[in-house]
């Protein structure tokens, strides 16, 4: 399930990438590209920030099942 | 997830915190420029450290009244992440410092000198190796429940030097540290509306990323040690 989740995100993904490129050499200053481009760091700090919530959550879900089977060999 | 709303108020501040906190508008300061946007990230680290060394002490005191371990697993772990903020907020303090306070015609390290002295730094630095004294003294005893009493005590008296250190004697001395006349983070007339409104939330969002990681923590803690908490 996960992994087709991914894999639907990837392709998504490289959708957008040849949008792009397809939009580069008519117009130079997209969103991307404008304001010294510090818009590409606010992107790579958000997606080191949204890796480390996905972490975070995973852990936080395998805490939750161990707590969980924990409680049903006790009982 | 266990009562997962403040965890999803977690991610969407900090969503906000990253995103506002880069592109939305801050005054034109000299020397400092946009790297006061670091007001967003170095302060909220110590303001999350503070909190989380609250929580802390908070159940160091009740494990002295309950005398139960569940409050002493608490208690260890919310001062490692304290510790966790604080190492943090030294850390991104060295980077802003070397880029405002360093004499820009010579290297930062030629003005280490200089910097190193400043009041601010040196309470900090204490303030943080006493909570690190903490967990070495832990560590150090075998009995569980000696361990978790004489921990509770030193937790109170580092909390308590806390307020020397950090709070008092930096704000006597001379320093190049902002905040001398009071706690300028929190002082409405000296941070800027426009930094306000990221700034809060930015608090917020950071001090629960700590909590959160904080309770993961805990409830591993829990569960290893089971068979000693419920015999």
């Amino acid at each position: 399930m996960i992994k087709k989740c991914l894999l639907g995100l990837l392709s998504l993904c490289s959708a957008v990438i040849l949008f792009a490129q397809d939009n580069g050499q008519a117009q130079m200053a997209d969103t991307m590209r404008g304001s010294g481009k510090i818009y590409v760091v606010v992107a790579v700090v958000l997606a080191i920030l949204l890796g480390l919530f996905l972490y975070l959550v995973r852990l936080d879900r395998k805490i939750t099942k161990l707590e969980r089977d924990n409680r049903i060999i006790n009982s | 997830m266990k009562q997962w709303w403040w965890k999803i108020l977690c991610i969407l501040l900090l969503v906000y915190t990253v995103t506002g906190g880069f592109l939305l508008e801050v005054p034109a300061l000299p020397i400092i420029q946009e790297s006061i946007r670091n007001l967003y990230f170095h302060v909220c680290m110590w303001f999350g450290m503070m909190i989380l060394f609250t929580i802390s002490v908070v159940h160091a005191v009740r494990y002295l009244g309950n005398n139960r371990l569940r409050s002493d697993i608490l208690s260890r772990q919310y001062a490692v992440m304290g510790i966790v903020f604080g190492v943090l907020g030294y850390a991104t303090g060295i980077i802003w410092a070397s880029f405002t306070w360093a004499d820009p015609n010579s290297s930062t390290f030629a003005s280490f000198g200089a910097i190193a002295k400043d009041p601010k730094l040196i309470g900090a630095a204490i303030a943080l190796l006493i909570y690190f004294a903490y967990l070495v003294l832990r560590d150090s005893i075998n009995d569980i429940d000696k361990r978790a009493r004489v921990s509770a005590v030193y937790n109170i008296f580092a909390f308590a030097f806390l307020f020397p250190s950090i709070w008092i004697i930096p704000r006597l001395l001379e320093s190049l540290h902002p905040g001398g006349e009071g706690n300028p983070a929190l002082n409405p007339r000296d941070v800027d509306a426009r930094m306000r409104i990221v700034f809060y939330p930015a608090v917020i969002g950071w001090t629960l990323l700590g909590v959160w990681i904080a309770t993961l923590k805990i409830r591993l803690q829990l569960l290893k040690d089971k068979s000693v908490l419920e015999p």
